[in-house]
């Protein structure tokens, strides 16, 4: 599916921090944020994901065409892995889990508890459970965090996989996947004050 | 939605869930009752239902800046709101869970520790159905304030502010029906007031948290 | 021209200005032209002697504090409908006002009610109903102030105040419900026949007018306020956003 923003502003907090993005992604292809630290580049994920309205121009696809993962992967520690994942199969209406699993090799962990796995082990089960949402559009906040490089390896693979099937995907990252996508620097797109005037509601 | 509710009542039940907390609570209120006031049948009977009922309350109180914040703080909360769940379904299924968790089980112990109390017989199943009638209302206005102050470092006691005073309609039918079923009175009608605030609160408070929420989470 | 344009803050300013001081001096002299003629210059009631002259402070305080509440619903529905930030910040300053006139109303009803039912408090349904409605605006005013995002803010308590004016009113019945009460039936009415007697009438009426313009006073000043706060968070923002 595709993924384009006209004119959008996204901002965080009522302020602005990103204004006058323009940029599409054609079906197949992925689309890397770069920037530095409190660029806007989460914020721009969560607006692409529907988690925060625009503060202008639009953005498409709708959001139940996006999966999000962000820097805290919801997952319960009081659960095991085939639960956690389950869980958000059964929620999304999708099949198995067993794709998921063998992606990142987690299959020996199914019963273990959430909250017994390593840091890199869990967020192996975050990138997980992209799969069992059976979203066209993956929106992905700095993934490869505490992934060994075996890891972040599955990882390309399991995108790469997603964007052969006709996916899209939305990654801020500072990692080389060698994956086909073109990259965005946010920093060029950083929002001035007019933008936040208006957005405060007081004339300028 | 189902989904949701049992997921989140397997993680109440586990360990570090909370779930008897509530329960605890609301047995110690009631045993400290008497040593405040007096051991005597004659001044426990009569304020029996009221304490009880307050005491149910404020055990759903306990638990309810749980039913949003732990969601939050893990990332979970982000995740449900872009599932394919209508943010409705999301408040209403948290007041499930929250009413399985904590109203029902309140609910069948209030006839018990009725006894404690020196509540006069007919009473202890009044007692239990007003409560059984009047704990969906107070799980459904709980997630409500819940949503209100999910996204505050300092919820917790503005949470508690905010949901009494929307108690107090509950409060004043639900105790009733027990004072008058205690009194061998009539209580029909406290009884279909109660279950019309609870309906009330099903049909519309689901859409305010829903609206609450997605303030709260962006 | 249609009353939507006072929604743009500027024009909201430029005709709020000279409204301030013209009602504060309606407010003035209303008040103190009610309450000499109330206090001096009327009997004493037959049953109640003197002290049914609380009457004059009692009733316009009581009916601002249930109208404050009715004003911050209409504001916030008009902040959730058309999002003019004007109406939000309108009904973000009529809350405090709303609770000092609960506040009045409940300790001037406490000193008429010691002599006249013999008790500095009674769960009567109006007492306990203001007494709720106090709660309320506690609840709100903290809200308020617990959530940064002023949109956020906004939003949330425009949400919540929707939702306590459902349960205000509730609340209201289940309390008459409750406890039929002491509490003698309104002073003023639409239906003559029931008013309280001519002489204790009219300067009542100065005195609700002068409570009137009184809260339009202090709302418009402290909607006033609030704009120019907001302009100084935008300001700061500048700042922050040229240092970035």
């Amino acid at each position: 599916m595709r993924i384009a923003a006209r004119g959008l502003t996204a901002g965080r907090g009522g302020v602005p921090v990103l204004s006058g993005m323009d940029f599409a992604v054609a079906p197949g292809r992925a689309l890397i944020l770069r920037g530095p630290n409190g660029a806007g580049k989460t914020t721009l994920l969560r607006t692409i994901a529907g988690l925060q309205p625009p503060m202008a121009g639009t953005v498409e696809p709708d959001r139940d065409a996006v999966a999000y993962g962000g820097h805290a992967d919801g997952m319960k520690g009081q659960l095991t892995v085939a639960e956690n994942l389950s869980f958000w199969a059964g929620l999304h209406r999708t099949g198995g889990i067993g794709a998921a699993l063998d992606a990142f090799a987690l299959a020996p962990l199914e019963d273990r508890l959430a909250q017994h796995l390593s840091a890199g082990q869990r967020r192996r089960l975050g990138l997980a459970r992209m799969m069992v949402t059976g979203r066209p559009v993956w929106c992905l906040d700095e993934p490869t965090v505490s992934l060994d490089a075996a890891n972040t390896a599955r990882f390309a693979a399991m995108v790469r996989r997603h964007l052969e099937g006709g996916g899209t995907a939305v990654l801020a990252t500072h990692i080389d996947l060698g994956l086909d996508a073109e990259t965005l620097d946010v920093a060029r797109h950083r929002a001035v004050f007019g933008d936040a005037a208006r957005a405060a509601g007081a004339p300028a | 939605m189902i989904r949701l509710v049992t997921r989140d009542l397997a993680l109440a039940v586990r360990a570090g869930g909370g779930f008897g907390l509530g329960l605890a609570f609301f047995l110690v209120v009631t045993v400290l009752v008497p040593f405040g006031v007096g051991p005597e049948a004659a001044i426990l009977g009569p304020i029996a239902p009221g304490i009880l009922w307050i005491g149910a309350l404020l055990a759903c109180l306990l638990s309810l800046d749980r039913v949003f914040a732990l969601d939050r703080e893990d990332g979970a909360l982000d995740l449900l709101a872009t599932a394919p769940l209508p943010m409705e379904g999301i408040a209403l299924a948290k007041a499930a869970a929250h009413w399985l968790s904590t109203g029902l089980p309140l609910s069948l112990a209030a006839a018990p520790l009725g006894v404690l109390l020196s509540l006069p017989w007919p009473g202890h199943l009044w007692l239990a159905l007003s409560l059984l009638m009047g704990t969906p209302a107070l799980s459904l206005i709980g997630t409500f304030g819940a949503a209100l102050t999910v996204g505050l470092r300092r919820g917790g006691p503005l949470l508690s502010l905010l949901v009494l005073p929307l108690y107090v309609p509950t409060l004043v039918f639900g105790a009733d029906v027990a004072r008058r079923g205690a009194a061998g009175l009539d209580p029909a009608t406290p009884l279909a007031l109660l279950g019309a605030v609870t309906l009330g609160c099903l049909a519309g408070l689901p859409f305010a948290a829903a609206a609450a929420l997605r303030v709260s989470i962006r | 021209m249609s009353l939507w344009s006072y929604a743009n803050p500027v024009r909201f300013m430029g005709a709020t200005r000279p409204l301030v001081p013209i009602l504060g001096a309606v407010a003035g002299v209303c008040l103190v032209l009610g309450l000499a003629w109330g206090f001096f210059f009327t009997p004493d009631d037959y049953r109640q002697g003197s002290t049914v002259k609380i009457i004059y402070l009692h009733v316009p305080a009581a009916l601002m504090a249930i109208n404050a509440w009715f004003m911050m619903l209409v504001a916030s529905l008009v902040w959730l409908v058309r999002r003019h930030h004007v109406s939000a910040l309108a009904a973000r300053a009529a809350a405090p006002v709303g609770l000092t006139m609960t506040l009045i109303a409940l300790v001037t009803g406490a000193v008429w009610g010691q002599p006249m039912w013999g008790t500095w408090w009674a769960w009567d349904p109006r007492l306990t109903a203001f007494l709720i409605l106090f709660l309320f605006y506690l609840g709100y005013i903290a809200l308020w102030e617990a959530v940064e995002e002023p949109d956020a803010a906004a939003d949330l308590t425009s949400v919540l105040c929707l939702v306590g004016s459902v349960f205000a009113v509730l609340s209201r019945y289940a309390v008459n419900f409750w406890n039929q009460g002491l509490h003698q039936g309104a002073s003023l009415s639409l239906d003559a026949e029931t008013n309280v007697a001519d002489v204790f009438y009219y300067p009542l009426l100065v005195c609700i007018a002068g409570f009137v313009a009184l809260f339009g006073a202090l709302v418009l000043l402290r909607t006033r306020t609030e704009i120019r706060a907001r302009r100084l968070h935008v300001l700061r923002l500048r700042e922050r956003m040229a240092d970035a």
